[in-house]
């Protein structure tokens, strides 16, 4: 057995992503091509868009994880490599049903052969309100708690930056509203790249908000609200914006 | 406990009904005796039955340990090397189309009379199952959960390979394998007894074949009784066992 190596706990410092040229299809059907994507650094940028216009094949690409779509540079702002950089986030938990949150919370690490820091882990717990559950099964615990206990294993990869995939899709209403608040506390200070379908979550999360719609698909203008995220979902504003991306998606 | 009542109520059935067709059909002894004479039968030969039980039930779980070791390394050497899956597994799958049995003369005349041969036949017959099952489990792993990984080992210096199949792969794939090891655990038996027929000098199966041959038939139901809840205690300690081992695999049927 090899010593451990230590692992930092710093998410280095803050990258930004610039994509160029992105292109997917599936066999004669183009989805999209030629499309650039910027994620600045320290900022939630929200992509929204209908099903099936390629928003997951996009993430997964940046990701390092799509075999089908391809791009043409995918670079980060500082120059440097962006493998090992970045977090991801699934809509399902992904949780092992055979290791406890702690474990679960905890496996980068081991499948890094690295040093688990369990005290970390504990107090990541703590603070997305599963400190209890710490040595539970996944199974025993609700939808929302099994989201919540992916977001602390997103949070404990501590990368500087963090793609998410429709994380809060599958819980209910309240939910998710409670989610997103502890996502905007916890995720501040890194670049999100936050792919939803459900404009008022993007409105209360991101900076930057990005519609990819058409066949092929284009990216829209950037727009940017008002105020720091998370905002308010009662804000009269957002839903007056939130009416007019979905009439946008429809039209 | 409500189980083993009724699971016993259900034998007691069975010898009710077993004994009223030797009444009823007035049947010679050496053809069909009664669950009664059986006993007597098994109670007057305690040592003789169970000194071949113990050889019999040494085959079964040499078999076990030996065939569903093996099927284990193959499935993960299999899953690991592309090229040895390209070459092999098509043969494997043809060689489980071939009637094992058949090859127990062969075995007895390479390996002999003894255990050796009992074992190898139990062993080529856990060793198909467990292997498929295992190796089924390794190729289905939640992809989401290997995409995950990916991200997490993505710029590492060292593959993160072993580490997914150590951490993902191989716990994932444990409950196909607890099913294999059940087929096992089932047919381990059969592979002993076939065994011990072809050529033997000792067992349950050779104790069976000598009482048929001078018509003491009390004796053959009575090793066959044995062997029988050998191999039911045998079943249902690896099945108790796999569940123990694996209480995060939900078992979504109902119980009541």
């Amino acid at each position: 057995m090899s010593a451990r190596i230590s692992e930092t706990t710093t998410a280095g410092p803050p990258i930004g992503i610039a994509l160029r040229g992105a292109a997917l299809a599936f066999g004669e059907k183009l989805i999209f091509t030629g499309l650039d994507l910027d994620i600045p650094a320290e900022q939630t940028t929200c992509l929204l868009g209908p099903s099936g216009v390629g928003k997951s094949s996009l993430l997964r690409l940046i990701a390092g994880i799509s075999p089908e779509a391809e791009a043409e540079s995918l670079t980060a702002s500082d120059g440097g490599p962006l493998a090992g950089r970045i977090a991801y986030m699934d809509q399902r938990d992904l949780l092992l049903p055979w290791l406890s949150v702690l474990d679960n919370v905890t496996l980068g690490a081991r499948l890094r052969g690295a040093a688990v820091d369990g005290h970390r882990a504990m107090a990541l717990l703590q603070q997305v309100g599963l400190e209890d559950e710490a040595q539970s099964l996944p199974a025993a615990l609700s939808g929302g708690m099994r989201q919540r206990a992916a977001l602390a294993r997103t949070l404990m990869e501590d990368r500087a930056l963090v793609l998410m995939d429709e994380p809060f899709s599958a819980v209910d209403a309240l939910t998710r509203l409670r989610l997103q608040d502890l996502a905007a506390e916890l995720l501040a200070g890194r670049g999100v790249l936050l792919v939803t379908h459900d404009p008022m979550e993007a409105l209360r999360l991101g900076h930057r908000i990005l519609i990819l719609r058409g066949a092929p698909a284009r990216l829209g203008e950037v727009l940017e609200p008002a105020g720091p995220p998370p905002r308010p979902a009662s804000d009269p504003v957002l839903h007056g914006l939130a009416a007019g991306i979905l009439r946008d998606l429809a039209g | 406990m409500q189980a083993v009542g009724r699971a016993l109520v259900t034998f007691a059935l069975l010898l009710a009904g077993w004994q009223t067709l030797v009444w009823a059909t007035a049947v010679e002894p050496f053809i069909l005796p009664g669950p009664w004479l059986v006993l007597q039968s098994l109670v007057a030969h305690p040592e003789l039955i169970g000194g071949h039980a113990v050889i019999t039930l040494l085959e079964i779980v040499l078999g076990l340990i030996c065939g569903g070791g093996l099927g284990m390394i193959s499935a993960v050497s299999l899953s690991w090397l592309p090229g040895l899956r390209r070459w092999l597994l098509p043969l494997l799958v043809v060689a489980q189309a071939i009637p094992v049995f058949a090859l127990a003369p062969v075995l007895v005349l390479w390996l002999g009379y003894g255990l050796a041969s009992k074992v190898m036949m139990a062993s080529l017959i856990i060793f198909f199952p467990v292997t498929t099952a295992f190796l089924d489990g390794l190729r289905r792993t939640e992809p989401g959960w290997l995409d995950l990984a990916r991200t997490m080992t993505a710029g590492q210096r060292r593959s993160g390979r072993w580490a997914v199949l150590r951490h993902i792969r191989i716990p994932a794939a444990l409950p196909a394998l607890a099913s294999g090891l059940r087929v096992a655990a089932a047919v381990a038996p059969i592979g002993a007894v076939v065994g011990e027929w072809v050529g033997s000098s000792a067992g349950l199966g050779y104790l069976m074949l000598h009482a048929n041959g001078r018509m003491q038939i009390d004796l053959l139901f009575a090793a066959l009784f044995v062997l029988a809840a050998m191999a039911v205690t045998i079943f249902f300690s690896v099945d108790w066992l796999l569940r123990r081992l694996l209480p995060w695999q939900p078992d979504t049927l109902p119980n009541k």
